[in-house]
């Protein structure tokens, strides 16, 4: 029995490439990894938003209404949803003015319980440096 | 002998990493090592059968061939990806697998090593 940490590090704008989705959608797919694996063996991401990264975050995407596809805003409290970490770096949203009210931090609309965590960039360090493979995206 | 796993999201043609993921997979496999690369969203084109060579642009899709019937290179496409851009399983390069994501977190499970080229 055995855990191997991934690192999601997301460090692209939502929309312009498809980087950020995929980095989603292959954390997400953690939650059905054991078919694949011995019994006890798992695969924990934890998400990580970096530089122009956080744009993800912003809450009330329109991506349905523009782009008549799934939001990342949507991905994000799936995300929430299944109880992954998610990190979001405080110096990049200082940076681009972003106040916490305008993230999302919650899926409770959906019945997650799990929160979206705003850290110092140390923290995301931290985070990089236990897990055993990094991915950025 | 360790295992490698590349996971790679940029484009073929448009982008010269998926060129870097295979030579780098080449230059493995000669030291004596296995490799899974993954390949998702534009990347899984790199895939596809029928591509032909023009001298402007990169041409991969020879040596994957060549890997992958050798048998040291497991190269498996994102299922999905390939879908959603009208590239079906009849498409498939020989040898080539296709999963849902859920194969590369599994792949990067007992990897020695993990690479992998996000972005575009």
């Amino acid at each position: 029995m055995a855990t191997k940490k991934l690192g999601f590090v997301i460090r692209t704008m939502p929309y312009k490439i498809e980087g950020s989705r995929l980095a989603m959608t292959h954390a997400i797919s953690s939650q059905t990894v054991e078919i694949y694996l011995e019994d006890g063996d798992l695969v924990e991401p934890v998400v990580c938003f970096i530089g122009d990264g956080v744009l993800n975050c912003l809450k009330n995407q329109q991506a349905a209404k523009h782009y008549d596809v799934t939001s990342l805003e949507q991905h994000i409290k799936n995300s929430l949803l299944l109880d992954l970490n998610v990190l979001i770096c405080k110096e990049d949203i200082d940076r681009l003015g972003i106040k916490e009210d305008a993230l999302i931090m919650d899926a409770e609309d959906i019945g997650g319980e799990t929160k979206a965590k705003i850290v110092p960039y140390s923290e995301i360090q931290k985070a990089m440096e236990s897990v055993d493979h990094l991915l950025f995206c | 002998m360790g295992k490698l796993t590349i996971g790679c999201f940029s484009s073929l043609v448009g982008s010269l990493s998926l060129d870097f993921a295979v030579k780098l997979s080449e230059a493995a496999i000669q030291k004596g090592h296995k490799v899974d690369l993954w390949v998702s969203g534009n990347a899984v084109m790199v895939s596809k059968k029928g591509q032909k060579a023009f001298k402007d642009y990169s041409f991969v899709a020879k040596k994957i061939q060549e890997l992958v019937t050798a048998g040291n290179l497991q190269v498996t496409a994102c299922e999905a990806c390939a879908e959603a851009r009208g590239y079906h399983k009849e498409d498939t390069m020989e040898g080539v697998k296709r999963f849902s994501m859920d194969w590369y977190l599994a792949s990067s499970f007992s990897a020695d090593r993990l690479l992998h080229i996000g972005g575009d």
